[in-house]
């Protein structure tokens, strides 16, 4: 049983080589730099670095809702991707039915695409209020 | 060797939640976080459950931290970063943290498990689909109208009205 | 279609679940009719609505009583799931009727608000007829979330807002806390299926801290659906918060579709472990009576006054679970249908003292009604005692047939502590009463009616008298419902 495990995991071990040298690697880039590296203390030393431009107040602002918006579709369409996932690995033996399954999973995802796009949520330089007034299609 | 790689993983894993909730600046509370479920995503390989590895980057390390990376960027951070957390004494919450723990170690080792792993069958992804397409037919269909419900739900909520 | 797929489901499977996709489906097409139609010509949102209800509502009755069970055993058409259904349908038609003026007032006026209301109708009928875990979830999910944004469909209303962000937060909360309670009777019995799980707790030693764990979760996840204490801390912010009609629809839709699925999951799926979760749930019952009437008592609001009235009600219908009989089922089946009418019946009313600037939510504003509006102060009179359960009332009769199942399995403590709350409950009924009709009015009143909200009053209260005086026929009904231990 242990034998069988081990013969079965045996691939593993280049894994594990690898995340050693990645821990070691990333460590001596981080210790030697640190120990070899030159430093200066001066004026602008602490100030943030604006491509050569005097910097203007705080970076700490109020993003606008919309990232906000955008991120929670981007939710809401990634659980779809992770169903899609599954079924582009099991296509073939989910045939047809599976096929029309998927159709019309997404076909309602789909709508809400549709919606979203006519309701301009997709819109970004524009306006991001609800068109209320829109012209029948 | 599975041991050694669940005692790395585990370890990570703990170490970055305990980051996630003491570290002060928000932005780096949650890259602990997303450290934190990747290492859990590298939990589930090791359970044989690919899909579920998968799903765990998908949703966690992708989706949703983005939209925690938001949030945290929407809401005004000085005063959360000036604010002590938790607001009540330290002493306590770590109290009432190993209590619960201790109780959900004890009820595992209580409760005699009748069932060991499912046999003969491997979650891989491809078995995964075939019963979501199969025999999950239904509560699949179910999930995308919750989806659309969803967004229609955080549009209806978030946006601005005229 | 190929062998394999057809030995997991058959046309047939379609077919059951035919009002669901009705109802599904309409919302989806709303959503996008709404978009299509210019603003002059709104009124078509609802009005699809309504004709979707009433079409799946034909396909149920059409379908009724063939106790088919669909998709290999998570989905079934039996005369539980249709008496429940039923009362969804009455709920959703009565909260589109009395939303029709109301939200043109408070300016609300999206089609995205029948949308919502449809989807979660739809995932309250998942849940009616939903016998596998993983069904029961999704369909708890699909009936919430929707109202979760229609309680805070007030976007300029601070209350509102903060009501909804309450809600989500301790309702994403709740509903991880089910989640765990399913994954541990999964990982206990190896099934989700309700039978299967019952059958596995007969046979299989299944018990120990680790089941009695997952039972405390289900029945913290549920009583928070339901809003029973000590989980109802939610509902009166939720209930004061969100746009009346809205308050009206959860407090007799989701609840109800709550406990179909609480009776489905502790009567048929962990039924053999009746002596574990019994004590529980007597324990949430008897805290919702106490704490939710008591409470009430002091409330100024009229909203969070029915809010924790509506917690009290909780408990009454829990004691007919706790009961764990078919007599029980059926008390608390009744109850449910009855609590539709009589809370719609009075929400329509406070719905009705909404006008212009008159925000009509406090208790002190219904002062001096009896003098100036006789028909409606009547109406609410007959409500508040149906609640309050005076006959010859719907309410009594419905409290009455849950003692009785209580007396009838000994459980005679229990039916005394309920009807020693159902006085403290009339106090605060009555105290709306004595304001009424003993008081001179402060100022002129005005009342938004509509048709659809008179239609709705007139039916509840046909309904909370008729049911009170000849319950018979509703009563057998629900007794041929119950399914049978």
């Amino acid at each position: 049983m242990c034998l069988s495990a081990a013969a079965q995991y045996a691939p593993l071990w280049p894994l594990a080589v690898y995340f050693v040298a990645v821990v070691i690697l990333v460590g001596a880039m981080l210790v030697l730099s640190h120990a070899l590296g030159e430093r200066r203390r001066g004026r602008l030393t602490s100030v943030p670095y604006e491509s050569g431009v005097v910097g203007t107040g705080s970076a700490r602002l109020h993003f606008d809702v919309k990232f906000y918006m955008v991120a929670m579709f981007f939710v809401i369409f990634d659980m779809e991707a992770v169903f899609v996932f599954a079924w582009a690995v099991s296509a073939r033996e989910a045939g047809w039915a599976g096929y029309i399954e998927m159709f019309i999973f997404i076909s309602i995802l789909l709508a809400a695409l549709f919606y979203l796009w006519r309701l301009g949520a997709l819109e970004w330089g524009t306006s991001m209020k609800i068109r209320r007034k829109i012209e029948p299609l | 060797m599975e041991k050694l790689f669940f005692l790395m993983f585990a370890a990570v894993a703990i170490a970055s939640g305990l980051a996630v909730v003491t570290v002060r600046n928000p932005v780096h509370s949650a890259l602990a976080l997303i450290v934190c479920l990747i290492q859990v995503a590298a939990l589930f390989v090791l359970l044989r459950s690919p899909f579920l590895a998968a799903v765990q980057i998908f949703i966690y390390v992708g989706a949703v931290m983005v939209l925690f990376l938001f949030v945290v960027l929407i809401l005004d951070m000085r005063k959360a970063v000036l604010q002590a957390f938790p607001p009540v004494k330290k002493r306590f919450v770590v109290g009432v943290i190993l209590v619960l723990s201790a109780q959900m170690v004890a009820f595992v080792f209580l409760t005699p498990m009748g069932l060991g792993p499912a046999q003969g069958w491997e979650p891989t992804v491809e078995s995964i689909g075939r019963v979501l397409f199969t025999k999950y037919l239904f509560p699949f269909e179910v999930v995308s109208v919750i989806l659309l419900a969803a967004l229609v739900a955080a549009i209806v909520i978030a946006k601005e009205r005229q | 279609m190929n062998s394999e797929v057809a030995a997991f489901f058959s046309p047939g499977d379609f077919l059951a679940i035919l009002p669901e996709m009705v109802i599904a489906g309409m919302a989806c097409l709303l959503l996008l009719v709404d978009i299509a139609v210019p603003r002059t010509k709104k009124c078509v949102v609802p009005a699809l609505a309504v004709l979707s209800v009433a079409v799946a509502a034909w396909f149920s009755y059409e379908l009724a009583g063939s106790g088919v069970s669909a998709f290999s055993g998570m989905f079934v058409l039996d005369g539980y799931s249709d008496f429940f259904k039923l009362i969804f349908y009455i709920v959703a038609v009565f909260a589109i009727l009395v939303s029709l003026r109301y939200i043109r007032t408070e300016e609300i006026d999206l089609g995205e608000y029948y949308v919502l209301l449809l989807f979660s109708l739809s995932g309250m009928m998942i849940m009616a007829s939903g016998t596998d875990l993983l069904t029961i979830y999704l369909g708890l999910e699909l009936a919430s979330l929707p109202v979760y944004a229609l309680v805070g469909f007030l976007q300029k209303s601070r209350k509102s807002n903060e009501a909804a962000m309450k809600y989500i937060i301790l309702g994403a909360f709740s509903s991880a806390i089910l989640l765990y309670g399913i994954s541990l009777i999964y990982g206990l019995t190896g099934t989700t299926q309700l039978a299967a799980i019952s059958a596995a707790l007969v046979t299989g030693d299944v018990n120990g801290p680790l089941f009695t764990l997952a039972v405390i979760m289900l029945v913290a996840g549920f009583g928070f659906k339901v809003a029973g204490f000590p989980f109802h801390m939610w509902a009166p912010d939720a209930y004061e918060g969100a746009p009346t009609p809205i308050t009206a629809f959860m407090a007799a839709g989701p609840k109800a579709a709550a406990f179909a699925v609480i009776m489905r999951v502790f009567l048929e799926g962990l039924y053999p472990a009746y002596d574990s979760w019994q004590m529980a749930i007597a324990a949430v019952a008897v805290g919702s009576m106490v704490v939710g009437n008591i409470t009430a008592i002091l409330q100024t609001s009229i909203k969070r006054m029915l809010a924790f009235s509506s917690v009290g009600h909780a408990g009454y219908a829990l004691l007919g679970l706790v009961a764990g009989s078919e007599e029980g089922m059926a008390s608390v089946m009744f109850y449910l249908f009855v609590y539709a009418f009589m809370n719609l019946g009075i929400f329509g009313i406070v719905i009705m003292m909404r006008k212009d600037s008159q925000s009509g939510d406090q208790i002190s504003h219904y002062t001096g009604l009896g003098k100036s509006n006789r028909l409606t102060a009547l109406a609410m009179l007959i409500f508040l005692f149906s609640l309050a359960g005076i006959p010859p009332t719907a309410g009594f009769i419905a409290k009455f047939y849950v003692f009785m199942a209580l007396i009838n399995k000994g459980m005679v403590g229990l039916a005394v502590i309920a009807a020693l709350m159902s006085a403290v409950a009339a106090y605060y009924y009555i105290r709306i009463v004595m304001l009424m009709y003993m008081r001179e009015p402060e100022k002129e009143f005005a009342l938004a009616s509509s048709r659809g909200l008179l239609c709705v009053l007139i039916i509840a209260l046909a309904a909370v008298v008729a049911l009170g005086v000849y319950p018979g026929y509703f009563i057998d009904l629900a007794r041929y419902a119950a399914f049978p231990l």
